[in-house]
């Protein structure tokens, strides 16, 4: 069994994947008459050039930090979330519930009071799925994108009834109160004549979702409950033996998980909106797929992936402005993205390996039969890259 | 040592093989072999576990591609690029895990691949009809209509020989072929055999069983560490020289011990009974002790009840009946799982270590805490005690001779050997007061097999109790003090190790008791 | 009870099912060789694209299909070659191919047409019409009276199952013929072998391979005859960005409700299609059963009914078993 240096697996071929994805967008970039390097220019500046940029670019990346961290956790128990859209808007009806019908003096207190919603709401919203997993074995990728399209007919009846003010032609709850307002980056980082980040949505949520970044890590590496998970999700039978709960272990991590895709919420809902909007969460359960492959599902993996989209979607919407290249163009690049860091992962990996293993064969003689062909850990054992469901 | 088996005679062989060498990656599981399999003989390959041979057969059925190396069959030389090139070549096989649709019907299996023409059901009818010649020709009797999840794996076994035969095989290949049947199953799987080889077939058996070989075989070659190391006229041969060959040095069939002395009962089983999912009752009222200080061997052929009484003391299972451990009795409601069975001082070592034991892609050290991660030793409130753990795993690979000694290193990457003395190390020193053991040295090379049945004399001598659950007859001989068998979830007698042999028990692992023999 | 609204109803119900019946019907073909399919939302959305835009451009909706097959057959390539020859994760794949469609499509129209995502409005040449039964009588030419006082049968008969599109009788037709290549057929004892228990079908010698592509292959011409139903088939008059609206996960859904058998699949799509034709016309339901029915509740009643069955509570869906397992060689 020949592999490849750990700098490999971690850098090389998520970078290939990356760089074969960047080529086809170029192609059609040029197909539809456009220029990509220009295009990336472009998409350079409107996304990183001015704080005004990186306003956008952080605002979008918090929320594919939740949904990204949620994927890439339930990945390590072997189980594909692919509900994040779902959790992120009952999440967001969460937020909106203790925003308009409790009050609030002061936002910190707002701040903590829609985690804990937020979070409670995701979880909720993961739970059916987790346990008909768990204890029918009802195949959670499809219950969970069942559950999305619930979500969706949930919170249309909601916005066009109960929820809706009236007088209003729009789908959306009234504004949130004044209590509830968390500051922006603009409030926080804008001192005397120079104002920073001015208009952009990018808020304190931001912070919330590093923390997240740095307790999902710790959790999944450092703790016991962490050490269940991995281990339930390389072998099933290994953690039965263990006496490690399937069906703890699958709604432990479905809540867990469903909690921090619902997080996401406080960001585009609290943070940004400050109401709660149909189809806020713009398919960005979705991207944290793509972000959590990228990121080869390690928290600082999908940090730096969800700052990556972050720059695609600001990118994405200056191109729109300036160019004929609509907005749609982030969706084809976030495809190929996922479909060459995740289905694809082995057309890349392959020949990669290969040549290690040519180097290595010129460099050592070849080893006995048995010898043992040393695969060693890297410090953080890379999770299944290919997550499929417990049956 | 190359003795050379095959007699002068007009005929060429059946099948020829000159200097086949395959690698996967760093591992060369052939090389440069060499073999004459001459038609109308039963050819025997034996040898280790993974010595090679499986692959080797799987070369000649076009599975693997050999690296370098020639095939002939009947004296042609033949190119075997796939499986389909091997059945025009008139080889068919029988592979150890059988190659059937489980919910097509018998007809349905033997057709797949070999159809007549686009329409099903002309193929279904003249299937049909063949089937009853063979059936008559080979005593290879099947209801044509029953899907394979209703019959039995020796009825399974059938199926397979008839695909073979109905796609007009003249080389049959079976590999390990009787480690799911029971000795009378493996007596009529020998006499179809033998029918085969009067209509002049050619057979080719894998086993490692050393009994098989000598009773059927005609010629058999012998393969050590992906090399063939020896073939012979069975006659001219016998099973110390063979083990000899297999091993490459002279081999102990006995472990040294010394007579137990058996204290206070620690596992009493009473009418202990277990229904699977399919609602099968595969526990049908089990009752036995074990005492301190003894090893009480279950025997059996694989599938008898043997793992689910396992996974029940295990903690994995749920059952009726009752179980109490020194006095106390256990839960099997299914309340209580392995962690609680680790608790109360039941270690076990499972009989699928890949599967069970170990989670192959954690580390060493990840799994000398695997199931144990939660006690004082390994964990620090909810945080896993890393230093703690590696000290101690640092320590364990030492002393049960782990190789090599890394405990960064991935369970995977370790041989069947020393993945099983991670297991064993990790289960015996827990110090268990009754240690569950399955299958301790399948897949294990000879001098792990030594140093793990050793450790578990060891403890014995400890004044522990062991169950012991194998289905290599020859273990259960030389390890235990008691012997239990067991049959279709049941136990058919208790024997006193030093007062059976193998005779014996074979019956009795037949479902024939005692008073009937 | 007013039989005109019921079989108004009836109708639009065959017409709405129509697209959920291909694409179910290709889930099942690929799904029953042992390929996972969720990309069924993305082969429609692509080939609904092409062939409005191929309909309009050459003024031929013959022409369009075609183009729509094309594309549709291209991203089952590239399904095919992640899942089987890569052997890559199935559903990661799927979910590509759906983001994929969804990009391109509006990519690839604005450049095209500049109409902010959609195809031109297509003529007659450019749409499949109606096609009138042999013996139907066409109602539109006849007084409200007039209709009432025909036998029920014969209003049936003109009203609800005459004056589809040629593609609907195709999907219709579809369903006895995918029972007889399944079950009468070698290439469908083959076809379920391989999603039962691969490592059979290759001992037999026969590739696994070619037979996995040539079942997600049908699957790219269904679920493209689907998309063309879409955007070309009257009253359907152009594409409109993501006009799939969720119908390939809709097919999946039915697929599971009918346990991956045809028949059960006419009937799974007939009934989530009567939900969505009901979804459109609330007033029906408050006509027929005087119920004020949340037309957001009709819309989920497809999600929930399929999470019902997965759980196990109206009977057991058991997948094929090599479902979503990439094949790998082993002894």
């Amino acid at each position: 069994m020949e592999r490849m240096p750990r700098w490999a697996d971690v850098l090389l071929v998520p970078l290939i994947s990356l760089i074969l994805a960047a080529a086809i967008s170029a192609i059609v970039i040029l197909a539809i008459g456009e220029n990509p390097w220009n295009a990336l220019k472009i998409m350079v500046t409107g996304a990183l050039g001015s704080s005004y940029a990186w306003g956008y670019t952080l605002y979008y990346a918090t929320n594919f930090i939740f949904t990204g961290l949620a994927v890439a956790l339930a990945n390590h128990a072997r189980l594909f979330n692919i509900g994040g859209d779902g959790q992120a808007t009952v999440g967001g009806l969460g937020v909106a519930l203790i925003a308009l019908y409790l009050p609030w003096p002061h936002w910190t207190l707002a701040l903590l009071a829609a985690i804990v919603a937020s979070a409670a709401f995701g979880a909720a919203w993961a739970a059916i799925p987790a346990y008909l997993q768990a204890k029918r074995g009802s195949h959670i990728v499809i219950t969970t994108i069942m559950f999305n399209y619930i979500a969706y007919a949930l919170l249309t009846y909601l916005l066009t009834g109960p929820m809706k003010p009236s007088g209003t032609m729009e789908t959306a709850t009234a504004p949130f109160p004044e209590g509830t307002h968390i500051p922006s980056f603009r409030d926080l980082f804008s001192h005397g004549e120079t104002i920073l980040f001015r208009g952009t949505p990018a808020n304190v949520t931001f912070f919330v979702a590093v923390l997240a970044c740095v307790l999902v890590w710790m959790l999944i590496w450092k703790t016991r409950l962490g050490y269940e998970i991995r281990a339930f999700g390389f072998s099933e039978g290994a953690a039965r033996y263990a006496g490690i709960g399937s069906t703890k272990i699958i709604v432990v991590t479905m809540l867990l998980s469903g909690a921090l895709a619902g997080l996401m919420a406080i960001n585009n809902t609290l943070g940004e909106a400050e109401r709660l909007i149909l189809n806020a969460v713009e398919g960005a359960g979705f991207i944290g797929i793509a972000v959590a492959l990228m990121g080869r599902s390690h928290p600082l993996g999908v940090f730096l992936a969800a700052v990556l989209f972050g720059f695609l979607y600001q990118g994405g919407a200056e191109l729109s402005l300036s160019t004929s290249i609509p907005r749609e163009m982030v969706v084809v690049i976030q495809a190929l993205v996922i479909m060459f860091t995740g289905a694809l992962d082995n057309m890349v990996r392959m020949p990669v390996e290969r040549l290690f293993a040519n180097r290595r064969a010129r460099g050592t003689p070849v080893a006995p039969l048995a010898g043992p062909t040393a695969e060693r850990a890297p410090d953080r054992a890379a999770p299944p890259s290919t997550p499929t469901t417990a049956e | 040592m190359a003795l050379d088996a095959a007699s002068p005679s007009a005929a060429p062989p059946a099948i020829e093989l000159r200097g086949i060498s395959k690698a996967f990656g760093p591992v060369q599981a052939n090389r440069n072999i060499s073999i004459r399999v001459m038609p109308g003989t039963i050819h025997g390959i034996i040898g280790e576990n993974g010595a090679g041979k499986s692959t080797l057969m799987s070369i000649l059925y076009g599975f693997y591609h050999a690296d370098s190396g020639e095939i002939l069959i009947d004296g042609r030389p033949t190119r075997i690029p796939d499986s389909q090139a091997a059945i025009r070549a008139g080889i068919g096989m029988v592979f150890q895990h059988f190659k059937l649709v489980e919910n097509f019907t018998v007809l349905e299996n033997i057709v797949l691949g070999a159809e007549d023409s686009g329409l099903l059901r002309p193929s279904l009818a003249r299937a049909r009809r063949e089937l009853r010649q063979l059936a008559k020709e080979y005593e290879l009797d099947v209801d044509p209509d029953a899907t394979i999840e209703e019959i039995g794996v020796g009825m399974q076994q059938r199926v397979e020989i008839l695909k073979a035969l109905y796609r007009k095989a003249d080389i049959l290949i079976l590999d390990e072929p009787t480690g799911v049947l029971t000795p009378a199953e493996a007596d009529h799987l020998f006499r179809i055999l033998g029918n085969l080889k009067a209509q002049g077939k050619t057979i080719v058996l894998i086993t490692h069983k050393l009994r098989e070989i000598m009773a059927i075989t005609d010629n058999v070659s012998v393969m050590r560490r992906g090399e063939m190391v020896a073939t012979v006229r069975t006659a001219d041969t016998n099973p110390q020289q063979l083990a000899e060959l297999m091993v490459g040095r002279k081999v102990l069939l006995r472990v040294d011990k010394a007579p137990a002395t058996p204290g206070a009962p620690v596992l009493e089983v009473e009418n202990l009974r277990v229904v699977d999912a399919k609602k099968v009752e595969r526990l049908k009222g089990v009752s036995f002790t074990v005492r301190a200080g003894e090893i009480l061997g279950i025997a059996g052929v694989a599938g008898n009840g043997q793992s689910e009484l396992l996974e029940v003391l295990g903690g994995m299972m749920r059952a009726t009946g009752s179980v109490r451990l020194k006095g106390r009795p256990l839960d099997l409601s299914g309340r209580e799982d392995a962690r609680d069975r680790r608790e109360v001082g039941i270690g076990h070592v499972p009989e699928d270590r890949q599967s069970e034991g170990l989670v192959l892609d954690y580390t060493a050290w990840e799994n000398m805490a695997l199931g144990y991660h939660h006690r004082d030793a390994f964990a620090n409130g909810p945080f896993i005690d890393r230093p703690a753990i590696m000290k101690n795993t640092i320590d364990k690979m030492q002393r049960f001779d782990v190789r090599p000694p890394d405990p960064m290193l991935l369970a995977k990457s370790f041989s069947g050997g020393n993945q099983q003395k991670i297991v064993v190390a990790r289960e015996i020193e827990s110090g268990p007061d009754l240690l569950l053991v399955g299958q301790p040295t399948r897949g294990v090379d000879i001098g792990a097999i030594e140093f793990i049945h050793k450790q578990i004399v060891a403890l014995r001598d400890q004044g522990k109790a062991i169950l012991l659950v194998s289905v290599e007859l020859d273990e259960i001989l030389s390890l235990s003090d008691r012997i239990a068998v067991m049959f279709d979830g049941r136990i058919m007698g208790e024997r006193i190790a030093s007062e059976t042999n193998a005779g014996e028990l074979g019956l009795l692992m037949a479902g024939v008791t005692g008073e009937a023999a | 009870m007013d039989w005109n609204t019921v079989l108004l109803l009836l109708d639009s119900t065959i017409r709405t099912a129509t697209p959920l019946l291909l694409a179910c019907l290709a889930g099942l073909f690929s799904e029953r060789a042992g390929i996972f399919d969720i990309g069924l939302e993305g082969k429609m959305l692509v080939s609904a694209f092409l062939a409005a835009g191929f309909a309009y451009v050459t003024g031929s909706v013959w022409l369009g299909l075609l183009a729509g097959i094309a594309g549709s057959l291209l991203l089952s390539a590239i399904h095919g070659a992640a899942s089987i020859t890569f052997r890559g994760n199935q559903l990661i794949s799927g979910v590509a191919i759906n983001f994929l469609a969804s990009g391109l499509t509006v990519v690839v129209s604005q450049s095209w047409f500049g109409e902010g995502g959609r195809t031109p409005q297509l003529g007659d040449g450019g749409r499949f019409g109606e096609v009138v039964l042999p013996g139907a009588i066409r109602l539109s030419e006849m007084t409200i009276r007039e209709q009432r006082e025909l036998p029920l049968l014969t209003r049936f008969y003109s009203d609800v199952l005459s004056g589809h599109s040629i593609l609907t009788y195709i999907a219709l037709l579809a369903v006895p013929l995918s029972w007889w290549v399944l079950y009468r057929t070698r290439f469908g004892l083959r076809l379920r072998a391989v999603g039962e228990n691969p490592a059979a079908v290759d001992t037999a010698g026969i590739s696994v391979r070619r037979l996995r592509y040539s079942a997600v292959a049908i699957a790219g011409v269904l679920c493209a005859i689907a998309g063309a139903q879409l955007s070309t088939a009257e009253p359907a008059a152009g594409f409109i960005r993501d006009m799939t609206a969720g119908r390939g996960y809709i097919a999946l859904a039915a697929l599971i409700f009918a346990k991956w058998r045809p028949w059960p699949a006419l009937g799974a799509c007939m009934l989530f299609g009567f939900f969505q034709a009901l979804e459109t016309r609330p007033d029906i339901f408050v006509r027929l059963f005087d119920l004020r029915v949340p037309s957001a509740l009709l819309s989920a009643m497809p999600y929930i009914l399929t999470v019902i069955i997965l759980a196990g509570f109206v009977g057991r869906a058991i997948p094929p078993r090599a479902g979503g397992e990439p094949y790998v060689k082993e002894r």
